[in-house]
């Protein structure tokens, strides 16, 4: 059976403008959760929860570690949440990327809050000694976060919108220096997905989905994707989030 | 020992609880989270003859104690359903509200009469109040004389019990309800959601791709308390009572507005366990209270 969980804060920093980067403890989650995975978190007082990937799981110590920005209400309201206080969660959400059969490299491609899941995903493929490469995409410098984590991965480069940091442009703008590569794995706004899935339509690929979400158990039919022209559908929640590349119409 | 059973037509309810349609998909997802026999009954995502894909994502929203949603009767259609989602829920053995959703008198027709060859199925929940297609259903939800005419359609065609769910979307709730009495309806489904619009200030754009989408939870219980006690003293028929209940009290209140049972729908997407918690919440509230049962609750807040 599926469960409602309590994770407990342990320590909320901003990481960067508008971004926290938050640490939960919560034995379940850090025990089954992985790479691509989400948490539909409840901020008190909110009708909806909120769905927000999963950055990092420290399994020893049973620690999750969540990435987010304020854009609403919910989330500046989960940003002021204190060391020990709890959050009632579903979760672990949704399916994570799938990583089977011989990969030697992969390319991770993120766009602002779309980097969180793929940074859980390029530790866990450097463990299995596969090589990381990460392009990483910010609107500008005060945006940019987690730099110096994928670069302990691999190859790293930044692109800043505004040229304020790193390359100027975007995600695609980099690819021409990208050495060959496997697999590709893409999380971020939709135009960048579009702009990414595009590009490297000569490699496979599974970009990760983010949508408003009512039930976030693939129960009320609010978060889906086209699949085909003739208008069928996948359910981010439950189908997803993440997806091989040809398998949504974005 | 306090009973919850309640009688209706074509449902022996155990309890008065069921997941409110559209709120629970084919129950699935929620059998994962617990054992579904617990319910009253479970109605069903609404059916149409076709499949049907929907509207444009973004689907919800959050507002201020509640949310809009402009889902678009996204759903296999009837006949998929009757083959694969049925059965399903049927392994509970749990009532089942079949909810009927259409374009036209010919598609509402099509779907009711679907069911009846549908083992498992007691009720059919007639949905002329869908606010979030373009072409029909919410006409035959706001014009007393169309609700009469495809409820009375829809009656004729069934060997089932019907519960016409009505729309708050009008000015008078009454003549609703009392034209689709008339026609034949067994009983009322009240209300669905509100008709509503956020617009969102970075785009300056309606933040729903359908523009408009149907208001939920606690926001509106308000609107279906006041529309059900209303209802309630000019109709002869049952009510099942839904709109914005979270809690054993929130049911106890629409007892007393005058349903014989209730819905839960948007409670479900904010806590899984909705339903199972207000069912074994309720006795204790009724015996608060002053009652033994659901049924000496209901209707109880009219006076003497």
């Amino acid at each position: 059976m599926k469960r409602k969980v309590e994770l407990v804060v342990k320590s909320v920093d901003v990481i960067a403008l508008d971004t926290f980067e938050m640490t939960l403890v919560n034995e379940y989650v850090a025990k089954t959760a992985i790479p691509g995975q989400f948490l539909h978190l409840l901020v008190d007082g909110h009708t909806l929860r909120r769905p927000i990937s999963i950055a990092n799981v420290d399994r020893n110590n049973n620690e999750i570690t969540i990435l987010f920005k304020i854009v609403g209400d919910g989330t500046k309201q989960l940003a002021a949440y204190k060391p020990g206080m709890s959050i009632d969660a579903l979760g672990p959400s949704g399916n994570g990327f799938s990583y089977e059969g011989k990969l030697n490299s992969v390319l991770l491609v993120g766009g602002g809050i779309g980097i969180p899941p793929l940074y859980n995903l390029g530790k866990t493929l450097k463990k299995k000694g596969i090589k990381v490469t990460a392009v990483l995409g910010f609107q500008s410098k005060e945006h940019v976060f987690y730099e110096a984590n994928l670069r302990e991965l691999g190859k790293t480069y930044v692109v800043t919108n505004d040229g304020t940091y790193g390359y100027r442009g975007f995600v695609t703008s980099v690819m021409d220096q990208i050495e060959d590569f496997d697999t590709y794995y893409s999380c971020g706004p939709i135009p960048m997905l579009k702009a990414v899935t595009k590009q490297l339509q000569d490699h496979s690929g599974y970009i990760s989905l983010e949508e408003r979400m009512g039930c976030g158990v693939g129960a009320c039919f609010a978060c889906v994707i086209p699949t085909d022209s003739h208008g069928g559908y996948k359910k981010i929640c439950k189908d997803g989030p993440v997806f091989a590349a040809d398998e949504v119409v974005l | 020992m306090t009973d919850l059973a309640v009688d209706l037509p074509g449902l022996k309810l155990k309890n008065p609880v069921m997941p409110a349609s559209g709120c629970f998909g084919f129950g699935r997802e929620y059998s994962e989270f617990y054992d579904l026999k617990k319910l009253g009954a479970v109605i069903m995502k609404a059916a149409t003859g076709e499949v049907r894909y929907g509207n444009k994502t973004p689907r919800v929203a959050e507002t201020t104690s509640g949310m809009l949603n402009a889902i678009g009767l996204q759903n296999p259609g009837v006949e998929k359903i009757i083959e694969t989602e049925i059965p399903f829920i049927a392994a509970y053995a749990v009532p089942i509200i079949a909810n009927v959703a259409g374009s036209s008198l010919e598609e509402y027709v099509k779907v009711a009469s679907a069911f009846n060859h549908a083992e498992s199925v007691n009720a059919l929940e007639l949905n002329i109040s869908c606010p979030n297609v373009k072409e029909g259903g919410i006409q035959f939800g706001t014009n007393p004389d169309m609700a009469a005419e495809v409820t009375q359609k829809v009656k004729e065609a069934s060997n089932l019990p019907v519960y016409v769910k009505l729309s708050p979307n009008v000015t008078d709730i009454t003549a609703m309800a009392k034209a689709v009495e008339k026609a034949g309806a067994d009983g009322l489904s009240m209300i669905n959601t509100v008709t509503g619009m956020q617009i969102d200030l970075d785009n300056k754009q309606p933040l729903l791709a359908n523009k408009t989408g149907g208001l939920s939870g606690q926001a509106i219980k308000p609107i279906a308390i006041r529309m059900i006690y209303e209802v309630k003293q000019h109709v002869n028929i049952p009510i099942i009572g839904m709109g914005g209940i979270s809690s054993a009290e929130d049911v106890l209140e629409f007892l007393l507005a005058g349903a014989n049972a209730v819905a839960v729908g948007t409670a479900n997407f904010q806590n899984p366990f909705a339903c199972p918690e207000i069912i074994d919440e309720l006795p204790a509230v009724l015996q608060k209270y002053g009652f033994d049962s659901v049924k000496d609750a209901i209707g109880k807040g009219h006076g003497v």
